[in-house]
């Protein structure tokens, strides 16, 4: 007999009894299971853990959207597969400018390239550019999508807390650092092309 | 932290659209635009610059360019689309600025009207074989629209056709036949049995079927052996043994990555042994 089981399970780990490496005496992420989604196969589930991959998938599935022409392809899906090799800080900007590789690769028409740039911004106001995991914990992190053409916003992503100037000079430093990730996209190219 | 006026300046340089004639033979990237050759004079080098109206209607002479694979109309510019070598063909006969287009390499085929192709049979569905060309859905060949159609010769489940598309665009299923106009076969129609099928880039594909090729004349000096390209990036091979075959496929798959020289050592290490 086939059954759907739905698993919905919120899980506190107290005194070292969780199996979590964050250490003894915390939580575990809200997460979410699906049983027997699929007919075909002899088993399959799903696994949802922490509602931040969900809303990491959506800001670069929006950004793709804005950048690619779909009208060319109607009725197809372009499926984006992201593996986390090594998370040094800047994650998602990393991810965005992998995603935006891998399309150009596959020959996807575009209407413009786009890049990831992430800031972090400290106590003092200090600005740094692509910040390391240590410094990602600072008082502001914000994550910008940019594209090549005019390198206007196509995506802003942002966790803390920071004034309105500061937004615009994490922004404006943001487009100034997207030119170094733009110059290094041609040259890698060039140098794909060349051993043709 | 960058000062907001020589980032707007840097910016803008960025996007200023450049001469189609002096990016050829150069990579370009999506969101480039290309200035076609009688726009340049009108830019000049202020960007705006006033042209008496002419009222001789000759003097107006707007040539008609063809916008090929990666490349869109935007105004009255070029948009490249994809990323690759820019490329520019002279008309053959005088009429129209000849063709752009983008050589980019990719492994995804597209169908396109004209192409031909190598398909696999998948399934019969009442007056129409469902044929796999590797785009995103089958093509359909009709049981007709081969040279000398009749109930006992037809086509099944599993084997390789080659044929060329009459109908392929982004709003309807691709549709292809195995005759030409003339209503001959002309090298198309069901492939023999053995060979061996492989896949490549499309890229390699167009490089091999080139008029000037040296690969494959190269090739066919090494062992005698029949073969067919499909430009959705499907190769069929037949030698006399099955070894001789699995040679050439390697071979030619590897022909991507090898520059002339290593290939030429490559044939001469075989032609001895």
């Amino acid at each position: 007999m086939e059954e759907e089981t739905h698993t919905d399970a919120k899980i506190r780990a107290e005194n070292g009894t969780g199996s979590s490496p964050r250490g003894p005496g915390c939580s575990l992420r809200h997460f979410a299971c699906e049983q027997n989604l699929l007919s075909r196969p002899d088993g399959s589930a799903s696994f949802l853990q922490g509602v931040a991959e969900k809303s990491r998938e959506r800001l670069i599935r929006n950004t793709c959207e804005a950048v690619v022409l779909g009208t060319l392809h109607p009725r197809t899906s372009i499926t984006v597969v992201l593996q986390v090799v090594s998370d040094a800080g800047s994650l998602l900007a990393c991810c965005l400018n992998a995603a935006c590789m891998a399309l150009v690769d596959a020959g996807v028409p575009m209407r413009a390239l786009f890049c990831g740039v992430a800031c972090a911004l400290d106590s003092d106001g200090t600005l740094v550019l692509d910040p390391t995991s240590k410094q990602e914990k600072a008082r502001a992190v914000l994550t910008f999508a940019l594209d090549s053409v005019e390198r206007k916003l196509l995506m802003s992503s942002t966790k803390g807390l920071y004034s309105d100037t500061e937004l615009q000079q994490c922004l404006a430093a943001a487009q100034a650092a997207s030119q170094h990730v733009f110059r290094f996209y041609r040259e890698s190219l060039q140098r794909r092309y060349s051993k043709s | 932290m960058a000062e907001p006026a020589s980032v707007a300046a840097e910016s803008l340089a960025g996007s200023r659209a450049r001469a189609a004639r002096t990016v050829l033979g150069q990579v370009v990237l999506p969101g480039e635009e290309l200035l076609l050759p009688e726009q340049e004079d009108a830019e000049g080098p202020g960007g705006a610059v006033e042209r008496p109206l002419s009222l001789n209607a000759r003097a107006c002479s707007r040539v008609r360019v063809v916008c090929g694979p990666g490349l869109r109309r935007c105004g009255d510019r070029l948009l490249v689309t994809k990323c690759g070598r820019l490329r520019h063909k002279e008309p053959g006969s005088g009429s129209g600025g000849g063709v752009y287009w983008v050589d980019s390499q990719q492994k995804r085929y597209v169908p396109v009207k004209g192409d031909h192709v190598i398909g696999i049979v998948t399934a019969k569905s009442g007056d129409i074989f469902k044929v796999d060309v590797g785009g995103s859905e089958p093509a359909s060949l009709s049981y007709l629209s081969f040279e000398g159609a009749t109930k006992r010769n037809r086509p099944n489940v599993g084997d390789l056709i080659y044929g060329q598309f009459v109908v392929a665009n982004k709003d309807m299923e691709p549709e292809m036949v195995c005759i030409d106009s003339c209503g001959r076969a002309n090298g198309m129609g069901v492939i023999g049995q053995d060979g061996l099928l492989f896949k490549v880039t499309l890229g390699l594909i167009r490089k091999l079927l080139a008029p000037d090729c040296e690969i494959i004349q190269e090739v066919g000096k090494l062992y005698p052996l029949e073969i067919v390209f499909g430009m959705n990036g499907r190769i069929w091979v037949k030698a006399k043994t099955i070894q001789q075959t699995l040679i050439l496929a390697n071979i030619l798959e590897a022909c991507e990555h090898m520059t002339s020289d290593q290939r030429k050592q490559i044939f001469s290490r075989l032609a001895e042994s």
